[in-house]
């Protein structure tokens, strides 16, 4: 395996070995002329890439490449987590002589990218959830991953000056660490405002499921709930179905603001683009790739969506005010004293996990003030 | 489409004999033709749908037949997606010979996936064999019991087997989730519920040669086995009376209450037996992952297979192959996944359609050869 993995000799034989016996010499010569001056980047998502969410996030991030000298990018999407996935690698290396794959779904890591990447040594594999770790993983792997707990935050913040009802509502998909703490941080964020918020949950147990996420988002205003945020792969639904009841809105993933721009106050997205322009930019120069790289609003790996109409210039403020903070860095979401919802303490006084903390990686709980229950 | 008398009629004089080959090759073309019409009738308004879009058809069919079956890699990868769909097209076409028509096979997957994980968790450290045989019972005992209790549904209490194998694979998944999540949850799996990983030694491998698991083996084995049930025993030839008729069936005498439970179960069994495979080959644990939609494909087999055991192979492998080449699909012409759906759809209808042709067609029916046109 070579560091300098702009392309690999080994790799174009074999390519255009490939297309001269099997006769694929015509539909591959565009991907061969554009890879032999620069290099293949394969993209793989687990849902339809116009989902205006969690793979839009990445396509965006993908499209802003399409521009770079000498790279061509190649995308599938709807690849489900199974052997499918596998093969989808397997076809993008052998088929378009990629030389770096993106799998940009949690659940592809273990055992589908694990498996490629021992099956083809000298490919550069980068998976979005960072759960490589070092002397577990092979070299040629490596995990990228955002820390969007302070957007869920700042959500908040937005959400507390919006609500009259004093009710907010979180459509999420699986009460696992990541979504709680987000649910976490959504009412905390809130309660920066007004501590008598409370902030009502439905878990709707997949990641997408539009029927069940339009039920919950209808019931969760029926209970009053007057701002509507979620964690699913597809906020879409959520979106247009809160705003169709009259509620605003945080986003989540990507900007949902084209799909109610009255109603959209803020929302929490990844920010992908940089995370892959350093990437490719250091393929392309022949640096090391990073194995394992993380961040949060501050580093760039995550952004917020314009203030929309319905923000107060009281919200603002905050808003604006928050967001500063959190970008000075070592900013704190849960911080004692802190109760969970069934009056048991999560953090002491004094207690302050940054979003880096180990300690909220593993969060199995709802914070007092969210009303729900993770099983 | 039951061949009652498909042999070539018994004569001495030549003129008969040669009539009744003749008879006997327009019967079996049937069976052939029709597909196949059918099938190209379908990528032709397909071809029409690509054009509609401003593409080239004939890039299209290229890429497709580079992408399923062009090269070894691509025939691998046609095979690996095939690999599941049979054992789930059984799920759908076994009661069909029964009349039944159960889509839910889903839940079957889903459930015999969770059940070998758990049985994987359970005998840790038993010897490979051993632990791989458990595996697949634990699987097709619990895909069995619950198709099973579709049937058992269907027969006893008159509940339509189609509502309730649907609502019923809801069921499993949600079942499966509470368990993957709750009491069965490996505690390290943190962002992605799962079960305990199973012992390495339990991994069925791939195929020697090949870089498709065991699991193609399976299914052909089972299809095969299929045909042998339904074509040449007597519970095949029961099964067949009560599919054309169940008031004559009961008339006869025969058990038609244990003939449907029996038939789901065994559907279900096969459909356990692919989440275990799936669990065992390709996942190593149970998790969400598992409901990944081959329940649903598998109708779409039994069906264009038209409920043939030996036909769901051939079926599943082009679906496998128009599965494979969809990536290819996208990423060269950049056309959108549903493109591949589009296409499966079109095929689904005019194969149903096609279904109308059996019988009616001069050709291939010689009772309809004596009579004027």
């Amino acid at each position: 395996m070579t560091d300098r993995l702009m392309f690999s000799r080994r790799q174009i034989l074999k390519t255009s070995a490939a297309g001269a016996v099997l006769g694929f010499a015509p539909s591959l010569l565009p991907v061969r002329s554009a890879f032999a001056a620069g290099a293949t980047i394969g993209f793989i998502y687990v849902g339809p890439k116009d989902d205006y969410g969690y793979n839009q996030a990445h396509a965006e991030g993908a499209a802003v490449l399409k521009g770079m000298e000498g790279i061509s990018i190649i995308e599938e999407e709807n690849v489900p987590e199974t052997v499918d996935v596998q093969k989808t690698m397997e076809s993008m290396i052998n088929l378009d002589g990629a030389t770096m794959l993106f799998p940009t779904s949690f659940g592809y890591f273990d055992p589908h990218m694990l498996a490629m990447c021992e099956k083809f040594p000298e490919i550069r594999f980068r998976h979005c959830g960072g759960m490589w770790s070092e002397g577990k993983h092979p070299k040629n792997a490596g995990s990228y991953f955002g820390y969007i707990g302070q957007g869920q935050y700042l959500n908040g913040v937005a959400a507390g000056h919006a609500t009259k009802t004093k009710k907010i509502g979180f459509v999420a998909a699986k009460p696992i660490p990541q979504v709680l703490l987000n649910i976490n941080s959504f009412l905390l964020g809130a309660r920066s405002v007004d501590p008598a918020i409370t902030c009502q949950v439905i878990f709707t147990g997949e990641w997408s499921l539009a029927v069940k996420e339009a039920e919950a988002t209808n019931a969760l205003v029926d209970q009053g709930a007057d701002v509507i945020t979620c964690h699913v792969d597809s906020p879409k639904v959520v979106v247009e179905t809160a705003a169709g009841r009259g509620t605003f809105i945080c986003g989540y993933h990507a900007n949902q603001s084209p799909l109610a721009p009255e109603k959209y106050l803020t929302g929490a997205e990844w920010n992908w683009a940089n995370i892959y322009k350093m990437y490719v930019e250091k393929l392309v120069a022949g640096e090391e790739l990073p194995n394992f790289t993380r961040g949060g609003l501050a580093d760039g790996f995550v952004k917020m969506s314009p203030l929309g109409s319905g923000v107060s210039e009281a919200a603002r403020a905050q808003f604006d005010g928050t967001l500063a903070e959190i970008m000075k860095g070592g900013f704190s979401v849960i911080k004692g004293p802190l109760n969970n919802n069934k009056g048991e303490v999560v953090a002491t006084e004094g207690q302050a996990f940054v979003e880096t903390a180990i300690e909220l990686e593993s969060m199995d709980y709802l914070v007092e003030g969210v009303v729900g229950s993770t099983s | 489409m039951t061949e009652i008398a498909s042999g070539p009629v018994a004569s001495t004089l030549g003129g008969p004999a040669l009539a009744g080959a003749l008879e006997w090759a327009a019967r079996r073309a049937e069976g052939l033709v029709i597909p196949l019409a059918a099938l190209i009738v379908g990528m032709a308004l397909f071809s029409i749908f690509i054009m509609l879009l401003g593409k080239s058809p004939a890039q299209l069919f290229d890429l497709m037949w580079r992408g399923g079956f062009g090269s070894w890699f691509s025939v691998q990868n046609t095979l690996s997606r095939a690999a599941p769909l049979l054992l789930a097209a059984l799920c759908v076409a076994l009661p069909a010979r029964l009349g039944l028509v159960v889509i839910g096979g889903e839940g079957a997957i889903v459930l015999g996936g969770v059940a070998a994980a758990a049985m994987a968790v359970l005998v840790q450290g038993a010897p490979a064999l051993i632990g791989v045989i458990l595996m697949g019972i634990a699987g097709a005992v619990a895909g069995g019991v619950w198709i099973g209790a579709v049937g058992a549904l269907r027969h006893y209490r008159a509940v339509n087997e189609t509502i309730s194998s649907l609502l019923m694979a809801y069921i499993a998944i949600a079942l499966m989730n509470h368990l993957v999540e709750g009491p069965l949850r490996d505690p390290a799996s943190l962002n992605k519920p799962s079960t305990h990983p199973m012992d390495p030694a339990f991994v069925v491998g791939a195929v020697p040669g090949m870089d498709v698991h065991w699991g193609l083996v399976a299914g052909i084995i089972a299809c095969v086995i299929s045909w042998i049930l339904i074509e040449k025993t007597r519970w095949g030839f029961a099964a067949r009376i009560a599919g054309g008729n169940v008031r004559a069936a009961q008339v006869q005498g025969l058990a038609v209450g244990p003939l449907i439970v029996g038939f789901c179960a065994l559907a279900g069994a096969f459909a356990g037996l692919a989440g275990m495979i799936e669990v065992a080959a390709v996942q190593g644990n149970a998790n969400a992952s598992l409901a990944s939609g081959y329940g649903y494909t598998g109708i779409l087999v039994a069906f264009l297979a038209r409920h043939n055991p030996l036909a769901i192979i051939p079926v599943a492998i082009l679906l496998g192959g128009i599965d494979a080449s969809g990536g290819l699909l996208q990423r060269r012409m950049d056309l959108p996944d549903a493109t591949v759906q589009v296409l499966q759809g079109m095929i689904f209808i005019v194969i149903l359609f096609s279904e109308t042709f059996y019988g009616r067609l001069r050709v291939f029916n010689p009772d309809l050869w004596k009579r004027p046109a």
